[in-house]
């Protein structure tokens, strides 16, 4: 038990280098740019911790990273790799936005429905994908971003539907009605000063909390895990690998599904025309990568990320390019990567001293 | 009759301008992928490329000099990901997400901080873009004006396939990489230098992919966009592996997908239609072509192992 | 067969003076010597990590020696990379093939050093001095069939044959003989004779001592990285070998005690498959297991063994016949029906089949278990169980090191991977266990471990159904030994006193000898 804890710690050590030396990096540019590193990086905390209406938000902008996190952290752990987690959300948000725009319906059939909705809509659009791969061999990683540019249009294509644009022009959509958000009451709302607090972060807690009990403690998550560490040997003891793959990426289709319901029914309350792709589900694979492909890990990654998406918006306000954020986590990314490589200098050195 | 010829002509010329990005990026991932190294930073080294090629053809005034410059743009984010794969064994699908943050994310910033917080590069004059080979040889308006009414990189693109077709199959470096990707460990006994080959191909990788890119700044619009490249990096990938990992093989993908485009182009200005629903056309016959024709490609057997040298 | 030997002792071609190699603080090779002379077949013996590829690996520059000198020819070399070797006339053919498989047998042996004209490889000039080299040597390949279509001997003879291309003088075998038939073994002791011949040196490196005393002028041997010995062949018996080998005495006989087979417990009936090209490699198999007794199959692997074995483990579909566990119909069940039916196994790539290496050992141990009580209940699983299972398994059956039921598999030795696996098939309690190759790489010790618990299945009256390239080992243990060749049992002798040659000519599709 002991060991299991210090490799543990270890990971959050190579982490915590890997973020360090991000942030050194985007300093370097910060400078090249004209800007000081201290300025901006000040301006990126005072926006995040200034004030608790800034946290409130960083939750918020945390709850659907930490759904496309877990999404693809779970994926991670049951050996395929999805990188369609980008597409799931959208067809998640597209649900979610145009079942809670139509419908009228009282609030407590009316946010389960949406919810359901979108976490089928990601369900399904991930199980596309694995069953184009367990019936007719094709690579998931290439589908994957087929389907992600499809789920892209087709949003974009709905959007602008005639029952659901929002009169007037625009690029967005109706509002959804308010019996499908899910705002925290309004007296809190005021209470935190924020417009926009809602139940995500609790749903995405709740979420990390049973995927890491699905993973760790049942026999479903031996079974996924058993086909993803080698197929070979699960299908000896009898594991239908088929099976596991469709169910492993349902599971992680629906959580990046629930992650584009969070974020229409609590953040954005509409869905808008899209000029690029959102990103919520590449940025879940740096959630899970900074998280150790771990549930529990996901959640502060989550926040973290989302720190740094909220207190980057704001970074334009001292004329500092918002994008430092992707480089700086690009850099995490790719020194989490190698992070093997700082794990075998660091023993040696330790080692040396030693003697 | 004439109104068919006349489509027939632009919808060859559409699929003549879409293709070049493409195919460019697609052959640069050949190499890579074909010598063992999973590229999926193409995105990312394209925008960048891209970027580049729009910022130096401001500043230098030569469509040439700027598309060069482009190709090494992106062969350094090549060597950024060779020096994370190859020497440092990372796990190259993520070391490739990297790059697909980095690529971008520098291209916009870099481009807020030269052009006054403006994510877009102000518009190039024609003269700095690269030059069109047969402007003014056939009649305005023509068959043979309109199907040539391409830059003349275009051509070279296509020349360029040829050539990267002869380098695979037929020449020293083509059997190296093509070994070095299927069982690296026996081409370091026959004393091949495998981390060579590899940086080889994957910062080959880099500047073509940059070059693809700039393709679009300097030849098919006049300036950069954040959303310039918008998923052609991810296309080309499509396209390498649905050519089953060869240049031929790619080339046809891409000519594919550019004449999909093609056919986008020219329907979209028709407005029946939603130009949503057209642009969906390349990725649903991509997985339709998948579905029908092609099935189980033969992946290279060491493509995304980490391989490490013997001390 | 006469041997004759062409080693020249005047000339040294190669010396390896108190070479030390190691990895971390593991060392491989403390302090190896060699010394090989022009024409000489140099065998050098050594159990499975003792560090005999190691040693040979410094010697062809794959790794770079912690200390130690190296001479070719009397003059030190400094090898930087396997390049320098191959210059220097020293080429490996490794136990594993470096063959690119989707590539000609021409373009595998030319592959590093193509001949070019202009920018182009010269394929047609290459095709010429492959065949040249080729009937020089009488080595016979195809040189445009593509690796994956030719057969593992002339696979070998391709190896043999890219190193000849570059030039050596010196070749090195990495236990050359592990997947060839007797008359293939013999062949290649006759290429080794052409070879000698034409005063080229060969090293030989094996742990089969019979090879040994079949080919070698000397002999060097290993024990734990450590340099024990070098013997002329002619002055010693394989029973000094294998004392050295392993440093003590050993008794290669397996103890059975007689005993006559019960009932059927596997009947196997005219089943016929295909291999994973679609080519019917099963055509009409029968065979039968009885209670208490080991059937052996022998045969050259690609006969179809690894077909039969995933049938009847219910990893592949046959196209027809008829597979019964004690009257039980188990034809083209799924794996979790077959093994709920009475079929067992030791499945022939622990890493692969057997073991899932990044689960902790206590997981692997309730692989086909961990849906049942006490392991779990109501889809959750009952960590407390799970590990007492694992505990009292790993003492015994002696699974080292001790307290590591919660560590991956895959940090254990490959001997206790194979405790792991074996102790967790012969505690299912099923009727019929079916081991492959259960002691590929293990060492002396775990090979006497595995040997004796497979014997001992038998005398609790299971019927086994043991599956071996290795016909030392079939020979050995089996009361009765099928011969598959082609898809079809071929032949069926009695395990006690077996004849080598005869089973070797069966193996071969020969028929036996009435």
């Amino acid at each position: 038990m002991n060991k299991k804890k210090s490799i543990l710690e270890s990971n959050v050590l190579y982490t915590i280098i890997a973020i360090i030396v991000g942030f050194l990096i985007g300093a370097v540019f910060l400078l090249i740019a004209g800007i000081s590193p201290a300025v901006a990086y000040a301006k990126l905390l005072d926006s995040v911790f200034g004030k608790p209406k800034y946290m409130v938000w960083t939750l918020i902008y945390a709850s659907p990273l930490i759904f496309t996190g877990l999404s693809v952290a779970f994926s991670f752990r049951t050996g395929v790799f999805n990188i369609g987690a980008e597409g799931q959300f959208v067809v998640g948000s597209l649900a979610a936005c145009v079942i809670g725009i139509l419908f009228d319906l009282p609030v407590w059939i009316h946010v389960p429905l949406c919810i359901i909705a979108a976490a089928a809509a990601g369900m399904v659009w991930s199980l596309l994908v694995g069953l184009l791969k367990v019936k007719r061999g094709i690579h998931e990683v290439l589908s994957f971003i087929m389907f992600n540019w499809i789920a892209f249009y087709l949003s974009n294509y709905v959007v602008n539907l005639a029952a659901i644009h929002k009169e007037g022009g625009g690029e967005a959509t109706k509002d959804v009605r308010s019996t499908a958000r899910i705002l925290v009451p309004e007296g809190l709302r005021d209470a935190l000063g924020c417009t926009a607090a809602n139940w995500g972060i609790v749903m995405a807690v709740v979420a990390a909390i049973i995927i890491w009990v699905i993973i760790e403690k049942t026999t479903l998550g031996y079974k996924l895990k058993a086909v993803g560490f080698n197929s070979s040997a699960a299908l000896y003891a009898g594991v239908n690998s088929d099976r596991s793959v469709l169910t492993a990426l349902g599971i992680s289709g629906a959580l990046a599904g629930l992650g584009g319901a969070v974020q229409i029914l609590g953040m954005s309350g509409r869905l808008s025309q899209f000029a690029g792709q959102e990103g919520y589900g590449f940025e879940g694979i740096t959630v899970a990568l900074i998280g150790a492909s771990s549930p529990i890990g996901c959640i502060f990654a989550g926040i973290f990320y989302g720190a740094m998406k909220y207190g980057g918006s704001k970074l334009s306000i001292i004329k500092a390019p918002a994008e430092v954020v992707d480089i700086i986590m690009g850099c995490v990314i790719l020194f989490i990567a190698i992070s093997q490589i700082f794990k075998v200098l660091l023993g040696k050195l330790t080692k040396k001293e030693v003697k | 009759m004439d109104v068919i010829i006349k489509n027939l002509g632009l919808l060859i010329n559409a699929t003549l301008i879409a293709t070049p990005p493409l195919l460019l990026a697609a052959l640069g991932s050949c190499f890579s992928e074909r010598s063992g190294v999973i590229n999926i930073g193409i995105e990312g080294m394209m925008t960048i490329g891209a970027f580049t090629g729009a910022v130096m053809g401001l500043k230098t005034g030569n469509g040439w000099i700027a598309f060069f410059c482009a190709g090494l743009a992106g062969a350094l984010f090549g060597a950024i990901l060779a020096v994370a794969c190859i020497s440092f064994h990372a796990d190259q699908t993520i070391a490739g997400t990297a790059i697909n943050f980095l690529g971008p994310g520098l291209a916009v910033f870099l481009c807020k901080a030269m052009f006054n917080n403006s994510s877009d590069t102000p518009a190039m004059d024609p003269s700095c873009k690269l030059p069109k080979l047969f402007e003014g040889v056939f009649p305005a308006g023509s068959f043979w004006s309109n199907v040539l009414n391409v830059y003349s990189v275009a051509y070279l693109v296509f020349i360029l396939a040829v050539v990267c077709w002869f380098v695979f199959y037929k020449t020293k470096f083509g059997a190296h990489l093509r070994a070095v990707g299927e069982h690296p460990e026996a081409c370091e006994s026959l004393g091949i230098d495998v981390y060579r080959v590899r940086y080889t191909c994957v910062i080959l990788s880099g500047f073509l992919a940059g070059l693809g890119g700039a393709f679009v700044t300097l030849a098919t619009i006049n300036q950069f966009r954040p959303s310039v490249i918008v998923g052609q990096g991810f296309i080309a990938i499509a396209a390498v592996i649905f050519g089953k990992f060869s240049p031929e093989g790619a080339t046809k993908a891409c000519l594919l997908f550019g004449f999909c485009s093609g056919v986008k182009t020219l329907a979209g200005s028709s407005n029946t239609i939603s130009p949503n629903l057209i642009s969906m056309i390349p990725y649903i016959v991509t997985i339709l072509a998948l579905v029908l024709f092609v099935g189980k490609a033969h992946t290279p057997a060491a493509n995304g192992k980490p391989f490490v040298k013997s001390k | 067969m006469g041997r004759v030997s062409h080693l020249d002792e005047s000339k040294v071609v190669i010396r390896m003076k108190d070479i030390v190699k190691k990895f971390g603080d593991f060392t491989a090779n403390d302090h190896i010597n060699l010394t090989v002379h022009k024409g000489e077949v140099h065998a050098i013996l050594g159990e499975n990590g003792a560090g005999k590829s190691t040693m040979m690996n410094v010697l062809c520059g794959l790794y770079k020696p912690t200390s130690g000198q190296i001479f070719i020819n009397e003059k030190e070399v400094h090898f930087s990379s396997p390049k320098d070797a191959i210059d220097i006339g020293i080429g490996m053919v490794h136990q594993h093939f470096m063959l690119i498989q989707p590539f000609t047998v021409t373009e595998n042996i030319i592959l590093g050093m193509e001949p070019v004209k202009g920018l182009v490889v010269d394929k047609e000039s290459a095709r010429k001095k492959v065949m040249e080299l080729s009937e020089r040597y009488n080595m016979k390949v195809d040189p445009d069939a593509k690796i994956e279509d030719i057969s593992v001997g002339m696979q070998q003879r391709v190896e043999i044959l890219k190193v000849l291309y570059r030039g050596a003088d010196t070749l090195i075998l990495d236990e050359p003989t592990a997947s060839l038939t007797p008359q293939e073994i013999e062949g290649l002791m006759e290429i080794i004779q052409n070879l000698t011949a034409d005063g080229k040196s060969v090293i030989l490196i094996t742990h089969k001592l019979k090879e040994i005393t079949a080919s070698s002028d000397n002999c060097t041997i290993i024990r734990q990285g450590k340099y024990i010995n070098t013997v002329k062949v002619d002055e010693v018996n394989e029973n000094d070998l294998a004392a050295m080998m392993v440093g003590r005495d050993v008794n290669f006989k397996v103890e059975k005690k007689e005993m006559t087979p019960g009932e059927i417990v596997l009947d196997v009936r005219d089943i016929r498959a295909k291999d994973y090209r679609d080519v019917e490699i099963l055509k009409g198999l029968s065979l039968n297991v009885r209670r208490g007794e080991i059937v052996g199959l022998a045969g050259v692997d690609g006969n179809g063994q690894t077909e039969l074995v995933e049938v009847l483990t219910g990893l592949r579909k046959a196209e027809s016949g008829q597979v019964t566990v004690l009257g039980r119909d188990v034809f083209n069940k799924s794996p979790k029906e077959t093994f709920e039916s009475g079929i067992s196994s030791i499945p022939a790539d622990r890493q692969k089949h057997g073991l899932i290496l990044d689960f902790s050992v206590e997981d692997n141990m309730i692989l086909q278990h961990f849906e049942e009580e006490p392991y779990s209940s109501k889809k959750f699983l009952n960590r407390k169980a799970i590990r007492e299972h694992a505990t009292e398994l790993m003492d015994k059956f002696d699974i080292r090191p001790r307290g590591t039921e919660g560590n991956p598999a895959g940090t254990l030795s490959g001997g206790n991977q194979q405790k792991v696996i074996i102790s967790r098939e012969v505690t299912n309690d099923k009727e019929l266990l079916i081991a492959v190759n259960p002691t590929r790489g293990l060492d002396v010790g775990a090979i006497e471990f595995v040997h004796k618990y497979l014997v001992e299945q038998r005398n609790k009256n299971r019927a086994i159904l043991l599956v071996s390239f290795e016909l030392d080992e079939i020979m050995s243990l089996s009361d009765r030994i099928e011969v598959i060749f082609d898809g079809q049992i071929t032949g069926s002798v009695p395990g006690k006193d077996a004849d080598e040659k005869e089973l070797g000519f069966m193996m071969a599709g020969g028929k036996k000898h009435e």
